[in-house]
């Protein structure tokens, strides 16, 4: 029916959406109730519980490039919770659990593809703070377990379990590990917001914060002035300057993270391997594609060039672990500008400004908490600033007591 | 690979140096409020400009101080800590308190 083909093909009665899914840009308003300074994963997130759940859609989202585009297109999209705190585990489980619902959320495929994490141990000490990583991520309702070497070859019968001088002990098996398409994350978020009234502002940068007093009345854009009752910063590599914009400092300094795809392959390659020791972690999309990702750059920099001494000992790695794979090709490369704090938790609540609050400090681990961040900053602001009990130890002010989560299950915290 | 201009051996490739922080000024921890104690340990100013910082230089176990701009990682300048510090760091502070 080639003729049939066509002629539907050619109709104007397709079964498609008429409308688009993110509605075009229009002027702004000189008011809104909260602007969210910031168009990734966790600006549109929060952008998005606040409408659907809080009823609060006189909302703007600013962001000075394009949604997404910034480290929601830039991580490696790994979703786990086996973190090494009960603080962090409790966070990063329920952001797993949302994520599990995500693409059913939003009516709009995010790609969620559960596939399990394993974490490679090569020394006695890494395998003693994994015993203790699976055993706080049980007691939290996660799925996590120490595997030894044979369980190890039948899960990934392709990984080299000797590389180098650094034979593999045991591993930390995550079954909730999982992966999804970032950018769906962001559009799905997106879309759900927008169609709620949400306004989503790009090009548009925030270039100052106004304030009366120590209260956040509005922003400066290069749009022009919008006034406001409340601030959202979501903004990544670059928190610190615009928290400095509003007035205050936030502990955290920036630093280059490097990955890379390889050419598309036939599927080899399930779960997502990482090692400690190696400083590297390898996962296949479903592409085909192999995704190379490992710690941050050696020391601090604005920029999101990459370096080939980063690139060459990260593929040196992977090689380690799968030695096949010396003969395939890179197809692109990249770099993110991640803020870190020194203890490689987050940054999340109030900030030293009235109606002012910070989602901050995501260094590596961003992606994995978009729906838990979104849904707690969303809580936080429609409550007018009632802290939720799971984002409580992430409090700006923890560096001002002492008071750091010590989160060393983090990818980019050496073990 | 990118190299640096190590006061005490010359140019040396980038990998055989490590980064030690931002060089700022210590507060006397005798004396000092906790939360000054707390913004010493955990701030750096972290903006965009030239920023002076510790290196080391691996190989040697040689610290020195570089100046670097920290968004086109260009090197200014390097030179040696006595440029900066002329006398010795006491921490002993008084061995007093509590």
């Amino acid at each position: 029916m080639p003729f049939a083909l066509l002629k539907y093909g050619l109709s104007d009665d397709h079964p498609y959406e008429r409308e688009p899914d993110i509605p075009a840009p229009r002027d702004l308003k000189s008011h809104y109730d909260v602007v969210i300074i910031g168009g990734g994963g966790h600006g549109v997130a929060t952008a998005y519980y606040l409408a659907k759940y809080h009823g609060v859609t006189n909302v703007a989202v600013l962001e000075k490039a394009y949604l997404g585009g910034g480290n929601t297109a830039r991580n490696t999209a790994v979703i786990r919770s086996n973190y090494l705190t009960p603080e962090g585990v409790k966070f990063y489980s329920a952001s797993v659990k949302r994520y599990e619902q995500l693409s059913n959320e939003f009516d709009f495929n995010i790609m969620y593809s559960q596939r399990g994490q394993l974490t490679l141990a090569h020394t006695d000490a890494t395998v003693r703070a994994f015993r203790q990583r699976a055993e706080v991520n049980k007691h939290f309702g996660g799925r996590t377990e120490l595997i030894d070497r044979q369980a190890i070859a039948e899960l990934v019968p392709t990984l080299n379990l000797d590389p180098a001088d650094l034979p593999v002990l045991a591993g930390l098996w995550h079954r909730d590990g999982a992966t999804a398409r970032h950018d769906a994350v962001a559009w799905g978020y997106a879309k759900g917001a927008t169609q709620r009234g949400v306004e989503l502002h790009q090009l548009t940068e925030v270039t100052d914060i106004l304030k009366e007093g120590n209260k956040v009345t509005g922003v400066v854009t290069n749009r022009g002035r919008i006034q406001c009752n409340t601030v959202v910063q979501a903004v990544a590599g670059h928190s610190a300057l615009l928290a400095r914009k509003a007035g205050f400092e936030l502990p955290l300094v920036a630093y280059p993270l490097q990955a890379m795809v390889t050419q598309p392959v036939k599927p080899f390659l399930n779960p997502l391997v990482s090692s400690s020791a190696l400083h590297c972690y390898v996962q296949q999309t479903s592409r085909g594609e192999i995704v190379i990702g490992g710690g941050s750059d050696p020391y601090p920099l604005y920029s999101s060039r990459s370096s080939l001494e980063l690139k060459e000992s990260l593929i040196a790695h992977a090689i380690e672990m799968f030695p096949f794979m010396s003969e395939m090709r890179l197809l692109r490369q990249w770099a993110g500008i991640t803020d870190m704090t020194t203890d490689y938790s987050p940054i999340m609540g109030l900030s030293p400004v009235e109606n002012y609050y910070i989602d901050a400090g995501w260094g590596t681990w961003g992606f994995k908490a978009t729906p838990i961040c979104g849904w707690t900053m969303a809580e936080l602001v429609a409550s007018g600033g009632q802290v939720p009990d799971l984002i409580q130890p992430f409090a700006l002010e923890r560096f001002s007591h002492f008071r750091q989560v010590n989160e060393m299950g983090a990818t980019a915290a050496s073990h | 690979m990118k190299r640096m201009q190590c006061p005490l051996n010359g140019l040396r490739n980038i990998s055989e140096f490590v980064y030690g922080g931002q060089v700022t000024t210590m507060p006397d921890p005798a004396t000092c409020t906790d939360e000054q104690w707390a913004h010493y340990v955990f701030y750096e100013d972290n903006d965009i400009g030239v920023v002076r910082e510790w290196w080391l230089h691996a190989p040697s176990g040689y610290w020195f101080i570089a100046e670097r701009h920290n968004a086109s990682d260009e090197i200014v300048r390097t030179y040696d800590a006595s440029e900066c510090f002329s006398s010795r760091v006491d921490f002993s502070a008084s061995e007093t308190s509590s």
